[in-house]
C-alpha cells in the first residue's frame, strides 16, 4: 500500500491550475504531481506514490551502499 | 532500478544478516509496522536469514486490512445508490465486507472503477457532473497527501461531485498501542519509511523515550531491512534507545514539510477504528470542517454501514500486536484463507495472516534452534 517508486524529473508544467511533472520511470513516463513537492524540476530523482511526488531521493545516502558493497568488513 | 537494485544485492543481504547474528548476544525480538517490509521479509526469507539471534514480528502495516468492516459496507451502500461512482485503489476493493466485496458490486450493476491517484477520481468528478464520484481514501500518512491534494484540488475547481469516504490511519498510536501492552513481546520497531519519508521522525522520540525501545525508519528492500536491523540490534546491545534513520535516501528527520502542510490544512487528527485491534486515540484523520462538503459521511449522512460482527474465531487482535504468530493460529489454512478470510490480517496480500499464506503454507514452521 505505500510502495513509491523512484523516477527521474524531466520536465515541469501547470496543468489544471496543479504544478505537475513529467517522470521516467525507465522507459515508462507518467504524469506526477507536485503540489506535495513543489520546489522539485528538472534532473531530479523523486519517489511517486499514488500520482505525487513524496520526497527527493538523496544521492549521497545512497552512495553509502555503494561504500557497503565495495568494502565487504565495513561496518560489521 | 536506480536506487532500488543495488539493495536487492544477495551478497549484500548475507552480509548484513551475518553481522546482525555477530552482533546480537542473545535473541531479540524486533516488529515492522509496514505491510511492505512483511511481504519483502517473507518473499525474502530474511527471517529465516537472522532466526538465530532475531525474531520478527509483524504489526499491524497493512491499512487495507485495518479498514473498519463498517466502512467497506458503507462503500457498499453508496455503490447502491444509481448516482454514485465509487474509486479506490485496486487493493481496497477486492476486500470482502459484510456481503461480498466492491468487485462484487460492480458485477451486479455497481459503477466501481480503480484509480491509481485520488487525483484521478477528482478529475473524473469534473468529466461527468452528472455522477457523484465517491473516493474510498484508505492508507497510511503516506497516502494520505495525495488525498488532501486531491480535495484542495476539488475545493478550487468549486466540484460539488466529488466526496471522501476517509479511512485514513496513523502509525504512531499504534507503536505507543503495542509498545504499551503489558503482555508486549517487542523489543524494538522498525518504522515505516514511506510514512516516515512524509511524516519525518518526530512524533516517534516520545515513543522511543517513554518505553525505553529502539526505532529504527527503514525502508522496503533486503538490504534495507536487514540494515534496519542491524541498526536496532546495535542499539538494544547497546541499551540505546533511540530513533534512527536506515532509509536515509528518502527520510530526513522533518518529513516531507509541503506535504505535511497540505496534511494540516485537509485533515485533522482523530480518533479511529482500527479493525482487529479497536479504536485507537488519535489513531486516524478526519476532513476538517473546512472541507465538510467533500465528506461523504456529511453529504450522505442516511448510508450508513452495517458493520457485521467480526469472527469469534479470529485471533487478529494477538497477531496485529505481535502476541501470536499467523501460523499459531489455530484457523490459519483451514478456516481462514485469503479467499475466505475469517479476519483482518488475511485480507489484503500485505497483511500478515496473508503474507504468512503465500510463502509459508503449507509447511509449518521450524522452531529456532
Ligand atoms: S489466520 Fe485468519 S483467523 Fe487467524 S488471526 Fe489471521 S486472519 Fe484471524
Amino acid at each position: 500500500m505505500c510502495l513509491a517508486v523512484p523516477g527521474r524529473i524531466e520536465r515541469v508544467d501547470e496543468e489544471e491550475g496543479l504544478r505537475t511533472a513529467r517522470v521516467a520511470f525507465g522507459g515508462v513516463r507518467k504524469r506526477v504531481c507536485l503540489e506535495t513537492l513543489p520546489d522539485a524540476g528538472p534532473g531530479d530523482w523523486v519517489l511517486v506514490h499514488a500520482g505525487f511526488a513524496l520526497q527527493r531521493l538523496d544521492e549521497d545516502a545512497a552512495l553509502e551502499l555503494r561504500g557497503w558493497l565495495a568494502e565487504p568488513e565495513s561496518g560489521a | 532500478m536506480r536506487f532500488v537494485d543495488e539493495y536487492r544485492d544477495p551478497d549484500l543481504a548475507r552480509r548484513l544478516a551475518d553481522a546482525v547474528l555477530a552482533r546480537a548476544s542473545r535473541r531479540w525480538t524486533v516488529m515492522e509496522v509496514c505491510g511492505g517490509q512483511t511481504h519483502a521479509i517473507l518473499a525474502s526469507g530474511l527471517d529465516a536469514l537472522v532466526r538465530e539471534r532475531v525474531e520478527l514480528l509483524h504489526g499491524p502495516g497493512c491499512p487495507v486490512c485495518v479498514t473498519p468492516l463498517e466502512t467497506l459496507d458503507r462503500a457498499q451502500a453508496l455503490v447502491e445508490r444509481p448516482d454514485v461512482t465509487l474509486c479506490s485503489f485496486g487493493d481496497m476493493l477486492r476486500v470482502p465486507g459484510s456481503h461480498g466485496d466492491l468487485f462484487g458490486a460492480r458485477a451486479r450493476g455497481g459503477d466501481v472503477r480503480v484509480v491509481y491517484s485520488p487525483l484521478d477520481a477528482a478529475r473524473l468528478a469534473a468529466r461527468e457532473p452528472a455522477r457523484r464520484v465517491v473516493f474510498l481514501a484508505v492508507g497510511f500518512e503516506t497516502t494520505a497527501p495525495a488525498v488532501a491534494a486531491a480535495a484542495r484540488w476539488a475545493r478550487k475547481q468549486g466540484l460539488a461531485n466529488f466526496q471522501l469516504l476517509v479511512s485514513h490511519v496513523r502509525v504512531p498510536p499504534a507503536l505507543e498501542a503495542i509498545a504499551s501492552a503489558p503482555d508486549r513481546r517487542v523489543d524494538a520497531f522498525l518504522a515505516a519509511g514511506h510514512v516516515c519519508t512524509v511524516m519525518g521522525t518526530q512524533e516517534y522520540e516520545p515513543i522511543a523515550a517513554r518505553h525505553r525501545m529502539p526505532i529504527v525508519a527503514t525502508g522496503f528492500e533486503p538490504a534495507d531491512i536487514l540494515q534496519g536491523l542491524l541498526q536496532a540490534v546495535d542499539q538494544l546491545e547497546r541499551g540505546a534507545a533511540e530513533v534512527e534513520i536506515q532509509y536515509r535516501r528518502a527520510v530526513r528527520p522533518e518529513g516531507n514539510p509541503a506535504a505535511r502542510a497540505l496534511l494540516e490544512e485537509v485533515f485533522e487528527v482523530a480518533d479511529r477504528p482500527w479493525r482487529g485491534i479497536g479504536t485507537l486515540p488519535g489513531g486516524g484523520l478526519r476532513l476538517r470542517g473546512s472541507y465538510a462538503a467533500f465528506d461523504a459521511e456529511r453529504v450522505f449522512p442516511e448510508v450508513t454501514g452495517a458493520g457485521a460482527a467480526e469472527s469469534p474465531d479470529c485471533r487478529a487482535d494477538a497477531v496485529l500486536r505481535g502476541i501470536l504468530r499467523p501460523p499459531e493460529c489455530p484457523e490459519f489454512g483451514r478456516a481462514c484463507t485469503p479467499d475466505h478470510p475469517l479476519g483482518a490480517p488475511m485480507v489484503s496480500a500485505e497483511g500478515a495472516c496473508a503474507a504468512y499464506f503465500a510463502y509459508r503454507a503449507p509447511e509449518p514452521e521450524e522452531d529456532p534452534p
